[in-house]
């Protein structure tokens, strides 16, 4: 619990050495005490669009978690959608997202809807990958007693493939939650009027050097604390599984 | 009456390779028909075979009734099976669940009172011990209430104490059905088995089957139970 602390320190202390004993200037790297006093000036500011990107973040979370559920779910039990929409889903990784991002932003404005649908094109694919994985991994011998009880394939797959699958859809979930905030923050560079990917690029614009690692802080505080809510939530939830 | 069942040349390939070839049995009705045999002869393919889990490469398996036996087979496995995230209730009324069918929880309750354990419903089963997830498998076999059960060394895992318990449990509650059960022991063959038989060779063929006296469950100080268990050992080093 204390190892992460000392970490923070360590990187900090070292930060503020290379800003106090290089000729590095400010406006390329400023210091920890001068991010920290802009952190605090500009809070209201600061603070308002860091809520409009958690609220992108979440909403692209659950949406692309839904979605990427069902797909799972869908592929799992057709073997047509099987055939059809999985191949087209591995191709669709091979399509970098960034290029994606000026055309959501062209279709869907520059409000939260292009950034959420970042958001969710980045986590499709984890969840359903994941989960998908874990629907087809059912252990043989459920599989076999499933069979000797007369099981309908449906109920199976609902009462048995699906609860099974559940710790590999934490697994899916927590790499989801880890890059949501990189969907977000892409589609706000491309094109917003608010967000914390917003503040960046303007302070960045204005070389507001400080302003912009204040506002990284924030998504970085903000990222880090929602996977560890994410990872205790589904380790309450899943209690049952070795290792969460 | 349960049907007794009946295995007619039954050839089993896997890649080529000859497991077994021309397999004939007939396990009476209302038995306890023992099958043992060395590691990789056969067994448990040949238990898959009769609950439908898999398809012989040529021979029949029917029922003495001439009804088909798909639906009138239960099937208990080494390992428990029992699924990690429901409790021992809720693992008991799992053939219902599977089927879409309303769970019958007075029904299962009642079954884990009968294998003796009243108070562990609501546990999960990485809270049971060994013995305790073997008996709610036993109340989950029981809950299908079908007259043909298969097993397949459902007690191989056990200590000697709670594996005596078991085979008394299982005697007890499987009285009346037709049950083929695979085991290593030969002192649970003894105490359980109407009759045994040995599957061995490459490819592998059955001896006749050898009938034991008396009625299980055997005791496991009953007079004779050493002697059969050495005419039983003999068996199974001739094989
Ligand atoms: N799915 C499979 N594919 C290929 N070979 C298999 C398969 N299942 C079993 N075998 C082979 O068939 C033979 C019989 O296996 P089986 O599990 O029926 O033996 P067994 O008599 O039950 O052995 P044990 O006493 O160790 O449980 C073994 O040689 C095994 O390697
Ligand atoms: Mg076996």
């Amino acid at each position: 619990m204390i190892r992460p602390f000392i970490t923070i320190i360590v990187f900090i202390a070292a930060w503020w050495a290379v800003t106090a004993f290089t000729s590095i200037p400010p406006f390329m790297l400023p210091a920890p005490g001068a991010v920290a006093q802009t952190l605090y000036q500009q809070a209201p500011y600061l603070a308002a669009n860091a809520g409009v990107t958690l609220g992108e973040i979440l909403l692209g979370l659950l949406v692309g978690t839904v979605l990427g559920g069902l797909a799972a779910l869908g592929i799992a039990a057709s073997a047509t959608l099987q055939r059809w929409l999985w191949p087209i889903l591995v191709l669709s990784q091979a399509i970098p997202v960034f290029a994606l991002a000026p055309l959501l932003v062209l279709w869907l404005g520059f409000g939260i809807g292009s950034k959420v649908a970042m958001a969710v094109l980045v986590i499709f694919f984890p969840v359903t990958a994941n989960f998908l994985d874990g629907l087809r991994r059912t252990e043989s011998g459920w599989l076999d007693l499933a069979h000797t009880m007369n099981g309908s394939r449906l109920h199976i797959l609902l009462n048995l493939r699906l609860p099974a699958a559940l710790p590999a859809f934490a697994s899916g979930l927590r790499v989801a939650t880890a890059v949501a905030p990189i969907g977000a923050i892409l589609g706000e560079w491309v094109g917003a009027s608010s967000g914390l990917g917003y503040v960046m690029i303007n302070a960045n614009a204005r070389i507001q050097t400080a302003l912009m690692f204040a506002a990284l802080v924030i998504l970085a505080a903000m990222t880090i604390t929602l996977y560890v809510a994410v990872d205790a939530l589904l380790r309450r939830l899943l209690t049952w599984a070795p290792g969460g | 009456m349960p049907p007794g069942i009946e295995l007619r040349g039954l050839d089993l390939r896997y890649a080529g390779a000859e497991i077994f070839s021309g397999l004939t049995l007939i396990l009476p009705p209302a038995e306890f028909s023992v099958l043992l045999g060395p590691s990789g002869a056969g067994k448990t393919s040949l238990l898959r075979i009769i609950a439908g889990l898999e398809p012989p490469d040529a021979g029949t398996v029917t029922a003495t009734d001439n009804a088909p036996l798909a639906g009138r087979v239960s099937y208990m496995a080494q390992q428990d099976l029992l699924l990690p995230w429901a409790s021992a209730l809720k693992n008991v009324c799992l053939g219902a669940r599977l089927r879409g069918e309303p769970q019958n929880f007075a029904r299962a309750q009642e079954l884990l009172e009968q294998v003796g354990l009243p108070h562990r419903a609501s546990a999960r089963p990485a809270e049971l011990s060994g013995g305790e997830r073997q008996r709610v498998a036993l109340a989950r076999t029981l809950y299908e209430d079908r007259p043909v059960v298969l097993m397949d060394e459902p007690f191989s895992s056990l200590d000697a104490i709670t594996r005596v318990r078991m085979q008394d449990l299982a005697a007890k509650f499987l009285a009346g059905r037709t049950v083929l059960l695979i085991t290593h022991d030969p002192f649970e063959a003894c105490r359980l088995g109407h009759s045994f038989t040995i599957l061995s060779g490459s490819p592998a063929r059955l001896a006749v089957p050898t009938r034991l006296p008396g009625i299980p469950p055997r005791a496991p100080d009953e007079d004779g139970i050493l002697h059969l268990q050495g005419e039983l050992l003999r068996q199974l080093a001739q094989s």
